[in-house]
């Protein structure tokens, strides 16, 4: 058992004792340490002015992600090195980020700047040559400016990223990697008391125990909904578990025929894996929130919150994923559609989690699509959520049609009605196609709310649809989207 | 005021003024190093407010509980309307309409009544929610539609017989739109620091564009005179007109909580609070008639303007008469009728923003080139050139003659770099062939009057003293808000003493410094304190001139300021020597500098005069692609080329060119901002409220600089203002989506809404697909 958390600041190991469990990194950066170099934009991981650098010890080297610091909790960076704006230049030598940055005449106001900078300097330090706009606007996705419209700041990035990596970052990684280590153990840690604690168990058995004993505390994988519930709701949360140190809960395995994901594992660890899966998945989780979200949010936590309005469970449940829950030492294994019941309510019994989820592949004679649709591209909360998957036989027939949307109910829900409609007609059927658009109809009663009216989910919901349809029959004669266009698929008339 | 006049500098005798020089504070920005008003390290024992608010958006508060507020945890005070010592009210006209507190009644949602004072932020905010409310609740107007009662009377100008001119017309149409409001998102939150000092002194930390509205609140608030209280800012991350009035209720809160507990209070509203609590762009339904020849040439014109300005009058009166100002564009109304009714809701007071008003006056110019356009199966850009400002038909609806064209030019220009042709057929071609996505093509120009239209505005100081070792120190009543208005009036000072800028010390704006400044507002910031700052730099050089000639026996003719140095006969020395010379010989070297725009004049009344100084112009061309599906867009390439006279600084200017452009790009496509039916604003936070991101910017993004000889009037260095016209650009997209959408069904105008969001696209696209 260990009482503190111990991180790097300055080439220094720091020890703290004392933490409360809903103490914030930005503010402790902030208000303790004195650090007033990040700054605090919205207080929800949206704006990205509190980008941080986070980084771990990787085999020998240190990797670095961004994270919004003003919604991670100071427990979180147990084992980490925590990299500010203000530690990057290297005496009166600015980082070549920066120098960048001033050259290019990227900032403004500077209020977003040093949330900019780390942004830019964890992909700096995430490659080693040249890097592409769609891979800098990617980058930057989760950081907001309001005075220079990006393109100075992009092409800062263009530049400082065109030569080699010459940093002093890069120049002590090893030695930095060592420290890490050395600071990692395999020990619980739990900071506090019965009645209020912030605890980072190192096993899964310690976690379990310890939830049973405490069904009442948080269970906190990336605390990108979470940290919201202290820094907007201001909930008191006295019990605070965190999942990131429990030893290969944040696995990622590929069996061949389906992935095996840990509940801890980031979206950033899975993207991979859903891409080499169907590159629409690969880019419904690119669009998951921004490079600070998905370098700490974890699947396990997008399924086990319930939201309606979650991405990944639509495209996991017309997957035919499930998902396995455990309580003390008993486990057992649901469809990921099934744990949903309604509107803020999950199969789920109290002191029970979720400890990973199983994602079937795609066969050959399976056809996979999803669409997100948002009033912007990145960083976005789907309006409606599509996803899709047509199995076909050699005649074209649909065996089995599985379709599922988010933002449409109070749960993400499979089109039970569309599905019985399409389900044994060809895939170039008409009418059956216009069957299923009515029985779409039916299926569901979306609501109006500030992201989209009811009528326009619905138009939405029927249109997306159409598109899977017309895509997976491949029928259409000139191009069906606008983004996410799929590599080697065959657009007419282009 | 201005004692002599500097000869006019020709551009390669200039130094530092037209260099691209970086952001003085680009250095501080990139490490974090900059402070911002909530990185001052806090004097100790510093207390922080936090703000409540009752849970209905109008209606009456019958009973206000408060004791399990100050039960909480650190709590130091809670105040009410009661604990202000003089008067409670921010409104900027001092007008009565604007409680820092509100009393008894509430007139929106997120409207303040008390503050909690506590020992952390965190502390303050917590206890703020414990307090109970007992009200009666009222249905709320929301939607202008629905209001009737207005916060000013009903005002129009025009000219002409506008029913006969309409019944003459060949062609008739009418329509209507509605325009949406925009959040400004500055990314520093609204934020003061109040310390006390002695003797009833207040010194205020306020992000804010206008210290010296604060200043007088702060006094009137107090019951103390102006002269006991400073306000300054040394910077503020963003305003964009967010922080001209609506800085000053947080630090009227702020100096209250600090003469109450006697220790210095910070207030730092929550991004929710601010985007709940604070005003936006005015919202607009707008109802037109027109009547033009066959050709599509303008006869008469006859618009309603329906603004939304919240519950009370704010700045309601200067932006819609903008609004108005600006409903011409750059088109030629022989008769017309501006109309403009302002009218009262239960929401958030509405405010300045980057345009003042005038955004949404061009975009309804706008809509009406395009309503003849499609109507007539014309190229929108072909009707737009046509109906331009020309020579005999060059008088505004205003009366104010425009003097200073350089549409045709610029418009011209601009159509042949962006091979707006070429792309119009082939943009044609592949839409015939697209079933699913549409693309959309648009050229709009920008022509935006420079003045505030309220006279007295068009003033400021500057304070310049020269220091014995020949550094400079500058001070001006303009706020620094990440436009570059420091670097940009540091660099006229350089070049008037012929030193680098790093020897101008730029410094934070203070009351106690330079009093009775304006707002840094209307693009103005550095036509007015660039001058100001220029005159002071001359009141002293002119006292050097004389020391010079007499004790030397040269002729100010024959001095020259240069490269660090200064040259005169056979004499080269230091500014420092130079400085120490006249120091020992008892020569004043500090000096306070004024300007004030000349030839203008505006009678409200009769709606006549010359508002402006000048017109700053410009025009983009953009391009999109849309899904008819889904209403989802993507702009594809954008081409813009903007008038700044000549530039005191291109990269700045630059950056405020483009960073305009998106921002006009956000306020008309993915900004939307929305009340739900109890009056509650459900955007109010940037996961629900999106301003673009860096992908929503075409990889074509290509911005350049008119080239001209610059305006016609003595300007600063010949430069124009910039900080709004490029806003206006953004309408460039909106009228492209429009286009995209009339690819559908020729001959049929898009009924389009702003903002032009997935959803509002959907819905004109079924439009034209149900329309007869």
């Amino acid at each position: 058992m260990r009482e503190t958390v111990r991180f790097v600041r300055r080439g220094q190991i720091v020890e703290v004792g004392k933490v409360d469990p809903m103490t914030t990194l930005l503010d402790y950066l902030r208000l303790t340490e004195g650090s007033t170099g990040t700054k605090e934009g919205c207080g929800e991981g949206d704006c990205g002015a509190c980008t941080v650098a986070i980084g771990r010890s990787r085999g020998g080297k240190v990797v670095y992600e961004p994270v919004n610091a003003c919604i991670q909790l100071l427990g979180m960076a147990d084992g980490t090195e925590i990299v500010t704006v203000e530690d990057l230049a290297d005496g009166v030598t600015l980082h070549p980020i920066q120098q960048a940055m001033v050259e290019k005449h990227g900032s403004q106001c500077g209020f977003c700047t040093p949330g900019f900078v780390m942004s830019l300097f964890s992909l700096y330090e995430g490659t080693d040559g040249p890097v592409g706009r769609d891979e800098v606007n990617d980058a930057i996705a989760g950081n907001l400016c309001r005075c220079t419209g990006y393109r100075p700041i992009v092409e800062a990035a263009l530049s400082a990223c065109a030569g080699p990596r010459d940093d002093k970052f890069r120049k002590t990684a090893e030695d930095m990697a060592g420290i890490l280590d050395f600071i990692t153990d395999d020990r619980d840690i739990f900071i506090g008391d019965d009645d209020r604690f912030f605890a980072a168990p190192a096993s899964i058995d310690g976690l379990a125990a310890l939830y049973s004993r405490h069904p009442d505390a948080i269970l906190v994988a990336g605390a990108t909904d979470v940290g919201l519930w202290i820094t907007k709701q201001l909930r008191d949360l006295p019990k605070i578990i965190h999942l990131g140190r429990v030893k290969d809960l944040d696995g990622i395995e590929d069996t061949g025929r389906e992935v095996l994901i840990g509940a801890a594992a980031t979206y950033a660890g899975v993207e991979p894996y859903m891409r080499a899966i169907d590159p629409d998945l690969g880019e419904l989780f690119r669009r998951i929130g921004s490079k600070q979200v998905r370098a700490r949010g974890t699947v396990g936590g997008n399924v086990a919150n319930g939201s309606p309005i979650g991405d990944t469970p639509p495209a996991l449940i017309v997957l035919g994923a499930t998902m396995e829950l455990r309580r003390r030492d008993r486990s057992r294994v649901l469809a990921v559609e099934d744990f949903y019941i309604e509107y803020g309510k999950q199969n789920r019994a109290a002191g029970e989690f979720v400890t990973g989820l199983l994602i079937p592949k795609l066969r050959p004679d399976q056809v996979f699509r999803c669409y997100k649709v948002t009033k912007r591209f990145d960083q976005d909360i789907s309006s409606v959520m599509g996803a899709f998957r047509f199995t076909l036989d050699e005649q074209g027939v649909i065996q089995e049609a599985r379709i599922a949307y988010g933002g449409m109910a109070g749960i993400p829900k499979r089109a039970k009605g569309a599905e019985a409609a399409l389900q044994g007609a060809g895939i170039r059927d008409a009418a059956a196609w216009s069957k299923a658009f009515v029985a779409l109809r039916d299926d569901f009663a979306p609501m109006d709310d500030h992201r989209a009216s009811a009528n326009y989910r619905a138009e939405t919901a029927h249109a997306l649809l159409g598109k899977a349809l017309l895509e997976a029959a491949g029928t259409p004669t000139s191009r069906t989207r606008l983004v996410g266009r799929r590599e080697g698929y065959v657009h007419a008339a282009e | 005021m201005l004692l002599n006049k500097p000869p006019i500098v020709a551009d390669a005798d200039l130094a530092v003024v037209r260099k691209p020089l970086p952001h003085d504070s680009a250095p501080r920005h990139v490490t974090g190093t900059a402070a911002y008003i909530d990185d001052i390290r806090e004097p100790s024992g510093t207390l922080h407010v936090a703000p409540g608010y009752a849970p209905i958006a109008s209606g009456q508060i019958t009973s206000l509980d408060l004791d399990e507020v100050r039960a909480a945890p650190g709590v130091v005070a809670v105040l009410t309307a009661a604990d202000i010592p003089g008067s409670n009210d921010v409104s900027p006209k001092l007008i009565g309409d604007d409680p820092a507190l509100a009393v008894d009644r509430v007139r929106f949602h997120g409207q303040v009544v008390f503050i909690v004072v506590a020992e952390t932020r965190d502390q303050a905010r917590r206890a703020a929610k414990k307090a109970k409310f007992v009200t009666v609740a009222e249905t709320p107007v929301v939607a202008i539609a629905e209001a009737t009662e207005t916060v000013l009377p009903e005002y129009s100008f025009g000219r002409g017989d506008v029913e006969m001119g309409l019944a003459a017309a060949p062609l008739k149409l009418d329509g209507q739109f509605s325009i949406g409001g925009q959040e400004h998102f500055y990314l520093e939150g609204q934020i003061a620091l109040a310390v006390p000092g002695e003797a009833g002194e207040m010194h205020v930390y306020s992000s804010t564009q206008h210290p010296s509205e604060v200043q007088h609140l702060v006094a009137h608030a107090l019951h103390v005179p102006s002269s006991a209280v400073t306000v300054e800012i040394r910077r503020m991350g963003g305003g964009f007109g967010g922080k001209e009035s609506q800085a000053s209720q947080w630090a009227v809160l702020a100096a209250v909580a600090a003469v109450k507990t006697g220790r210095p209070c910070k207030f730092r509203l929550d991004r929710d609070d601010d985007m709940m609590m604070t005003g936006k762009r005015h919202e607009f339904d707008v109802e037109y008639r027109v009547g033009a020849t066959s050709d599509g040439i303008l006869r008469s014109v006859d618009v309603a303007l329906n603004a939304r300005c919240g519950h009370s009058e704010d700045l309601s009166m200067g932006v819609v008469d903008r609004t108005m100002f600006h409903s011409d564009n750059s088109y030629f109304y022989p008769t017309c009728r501006i109309l403009t009714r302002r009218f009262r809701t239960n929401t958030v007071s509405n405010t300045a923003f980057r345009g003042f008003g005038g955004p949404q006056g061009m975009l309804f110019a706008e809509r009406m080139m395009d309503h003849l356009a499609y109507t007539l199966q014309k190229d929108p850009l072909d009707v737009r050139k046509e109906n331009f400002y020309r020579a005999g038909r060059d008088h505004t609806p205003y009366g104010m003659q425009v003097t200073d064209n350089l549409l045709h030019d610029l418009v011209g220009q601009l159509e042949r770099t962006s091979d707006y042709r070429a792309r119009r057929e082939e943009i044609t071609a592949w839409n015939a062939k697209s079933r699913i996505l549409k693309r959309g093509l648009a050229l709009t120009p920008v022509k935006f009057g420079i003045s505030f239209t309220l006279m007295m505005l068009n003033q400021a100081g500057a304070l310049i003293h020269l220091y014995r070792d020949g550094s400079l120190h500058l001070n001006h009543g303009g706020t620094e808000m990440g436009q570059g208005l420091y670097q940009k009036v540091a660099q006229v000072v350089a070049e008037a003493f012929g030193v680098d800028t790093a020897k101008v010390a730029i410094t934070a704006t203070r009351t106690d410094k330079v009093p009775n400044t304006s707002p840094t507002a209307a693009s103005s910031g550095t036509d007015l304190n660039a001058m100001a700052a220029q005159n002071a730099c001359n009141i002293i050089k002119d006292r050097l001139f004389a020391f010079i000639e007499e004790k030397w026996h040269v002729r100010r003719t024959q001095v020259t300021f240069r490269d660090n140095q200064v040259v005169f006969g056979n004499h080269v020395m230091s500014l420092a020597e130079l400085a120490n010379a006249a120091y020992v010989e008892r020569v004043q070297l500090s000096a306070a500098g004024f300007y004030k725009t000349p030839k203008i004049a505006w009678n409200r009344d009769k709606a006549e005069g010359r508002p402006f100084f000048y017109f700053a112009y410009g025009a983009a061309c953009s391009e999109v692609t849309i899904d008819t599906m889904t209403g989802e867009m993507k702009v594809d390439r954008v081409d813009v080329l903007h008038d700044v006279g000549k530039s005191l600084n291109p990269a700045i200017d630059i950056g405020q060119i483009e960073g305009g452009f998106v921002q006009g790009m956000g306020w008309l496509t993915t900004e939307e901002l929305v009340w739900d039916k109890q009056g509650r604003l459900r955007t109010h936070a940037p996961s629900t409220y999106k301003i673009p991101a860096a992908s929503d910017i075409p990889e074509h993004f290509k911005v350049e600089l008119f080239q001209s000889e610059g305006p016609r009037e003595d300007t600063i260095f010949k430069s124009k203002a910039v900080g709004e016209p490029p806003l206006m650009l953004g309408i460039s997209v909106f009228c492209a989506i429009a286009n995209a959408i009339a690819s559908l069904k020729p001959g049929v105008m898009p009924a389009l809404n702003a903002p032009a969001t997935p959803e509002a696209i959907m819905r004109a696209v079924r439009g034209m697909t149900t329309t007869g």
